[in-house]
Formats: structure tokens, C-alpha cells, sequence
């Protein structure tokens, strides 16, 4: 669902919500919540976080959520006994890595999974955690129902890839 | 009056795991200081160093943002729901991250 939704977005960033539990040691995503850019909307967007320049960024290198959109999607995962445990979004021909805009906006605890985009085609997904201090992300083993490290499941995600990505 | 006040997960860890707290308020900013009372190490992540609400912070009233409402001084009922919704955003322009591995994510959906 992550690569589709970041495939048919391509060239613009594509970002959503992922659903599941957490405890102190992992997080289980059990479901994901895709969100339309607010950035697609940029008068509205301004009203959330005014872009720095906005000549040179948009929805192909920026994207927002909704707080509304949240708001909604949190309510719905509380009534289904799950909690917001991180978002993903897409880097459209560029790196699964998080830039310093990403670090800049992102918030401790969460898990923020980046898919690359090349050529319109999904590539790399990688999962990153903000330190405490907010000084650098640390990069997230990512494993797919409970089995493979992320090199497995790249090599096999056509036979192994849950409806998630 | 009884309000109910909704906190997002990264903050749970300042307000001692609790995911909600409830507390006697009759304005939006009478349930953040209250909250904020309870649990002092949330006030560096809700407001500023000049006491205002950090831009990244959204406040919700039931379903409203209360920029659009009266903001902090906007009154709250009996039974009202506050929410802290952080704003997610982000984009490209490339740095690596530091090395080294924290937690895991894990996917069991099918």
C-alpha cells in the first residue's frame, strides 16, 4: 500500500499514517492511513506551516499532514485499541534518508518510514527514529511479519510483501 | 468543570505513559496549565521560552482547532475533549543520519 501510494504521487511526495502497538522495545505497524499532501493545497498548507521559500518547494519536496486528518485518524485508531506509531512519507528520485527539513519537523519516538522513488517506481525503504535531543535520526530495523531484515525482504518482497507496502 | 485532555504518543513519556488525563478546566489555557502542573517536563515541548504555544503544537477542541476558535482563552465545557496534535511535515534535501541501530519496527499485517 506504501509503495502504490508513493508510486501514483510520484513526482510529489506521498505521506500517511502508521497504525498499530508499541512497547519499549519494537513497534508493530498493523495498519497505515494514507493521507493526500496537504502541500497539494498550498493555501491551506501556508495556514499549517508557512514554507519557507515558496518558490522552491512544493508538493514534489515538501509534505504536510492534515492536523484534522490526524485528529480523525487517531480517534478512529483509539476506538480500535491502536495507537499512531510513526508516518511515512516519499522522496521522489532521491535517498530513503531523512533530510534536515525532515529532522527540523519530525518528532521524538515516532517512526518515520522514507520510501524512495526513482523514476516512478518505489526503490529503498528505510525507517528512522529522532534521538531525544532532536540531534540526528537513527536508522530502524524494519522487519516484515516478523521475518526478514530489510536485505531479505528487498530480495523477496514479491513473494513476502504484506499488503502494507 | 471535568475536561478531558488527549496526549499524542511521543509525549507520553513527560506525562508518566498516561495517553489521556482528566482535570477541572474552564478555558483552553486552564487545561494546559493543569496539565502542565501535573506534568512539568510537557510545558518545554507544548510552549515556547516566551510562553507560547510551539508552532509544531496543534490544539484541538473536540474537532476544531482552536486558532479558529478563541484560542487559548476559548471556553471549554463539561465533558469537552482537548487534543495536542502534533504537526507532521516534512521533504527532501539530503543528510545522512548517524549510525546504529534503536528499536524495532515490525509489520504484521497480511
Amino acid at each position: 500500500m506504501i509503495h502504490r501510494h508513493a508510486e501514483a504521487d510520484y513526482p510529489a511526495e506521498c505521506c500517511g499514517i502508521l497504525l498499530g502497538r508499541a512497547d519499549a522495545a519494537s513497534k508493530d505497524i498493523v495498519d497505515v492511513a494514507p493521507i493526500a499532501n496537504l502541500r497539494r493545497d498550498p493555501a491551506r498548507a501556508q495556514d499549517v506551516i508557512p514554507l519557507e521559500d515558496p518558490n522552491r518547494e512544493s508538493e514534489r519536496n515538501r509534505f504536510l499532514i492534515d492536523p484534522k486528518e490526524q485528529l480523525r485518524v487517531e480517534k478512529d485508531a483509539r476506538a480500535r485499541g491502536l495507537t499512531v506509531v510513526g508516518y511515512y512519507h516519499s522522496h521522489p528520485d532521491h535517498p530513503a534518508r531523512p533530510s534536515g527539513y525532515d529532522r527540523d519537523h519530525a518528532w521524538p519516538w515516532y517512526s518515520y518510514v522514507i520510501v524512495s522513488v526513482e523514476a516512478g517506481r518505489a526503490r529503498d525503504t528505510q525507517s528512522w527514529v529522532l534521538d531525544d535531543d532532536r540531534a540526528a535520526f537513527q536508522p530502524e530495523n524494519l522487519e516484515v511479519a516478523g521475518q526478514a531484515t530489510n536485505d531479505e525482504w528487498r530480495q523477496n518482497r514479491a513473494s513476502q510483501a504484506p499488503n502494507i507496502f | 468543570m471535568a475536561v478531558k485532555v488527549l496526549i499524542p504518543t511521543p509525549l507520553r513519556q513527560y506525562a508518566e505513559k498516561h495517553d489521556s488525563v482528566e482535570l477541572e478546566a474552564k478555558t483552553v489555557a486552564e487545561a494546559l496549565e493543569g496539565l502542565m502542573s501535573r506534568y512539568g517536563d510537557l510545558r518545554r515541548h507544548l510552549y515556547t521560552d516566551k510562553g507560547k504555544i510551539r508552532s509544531f503544537v496543534n490544539i484541538y477542541l473536540n474537532d476544531e482547532d482552536i486558532r479558529y476558535l478563541g484560542k487559548e482563552q476559548t471556553p471549554m465545557n463539561d465533558k469537552d475533549v482537548l487534543s495536542i496534535v502534533p504537526s507532521i511535515a516534512g521533504g527532501l534535501a539530503i543528510q545522512a543520519g548517524a549510525h546504529g541501530t534503536r528499536c524495532i519496527l515490525r509489520c504484521i499485517c497480511s
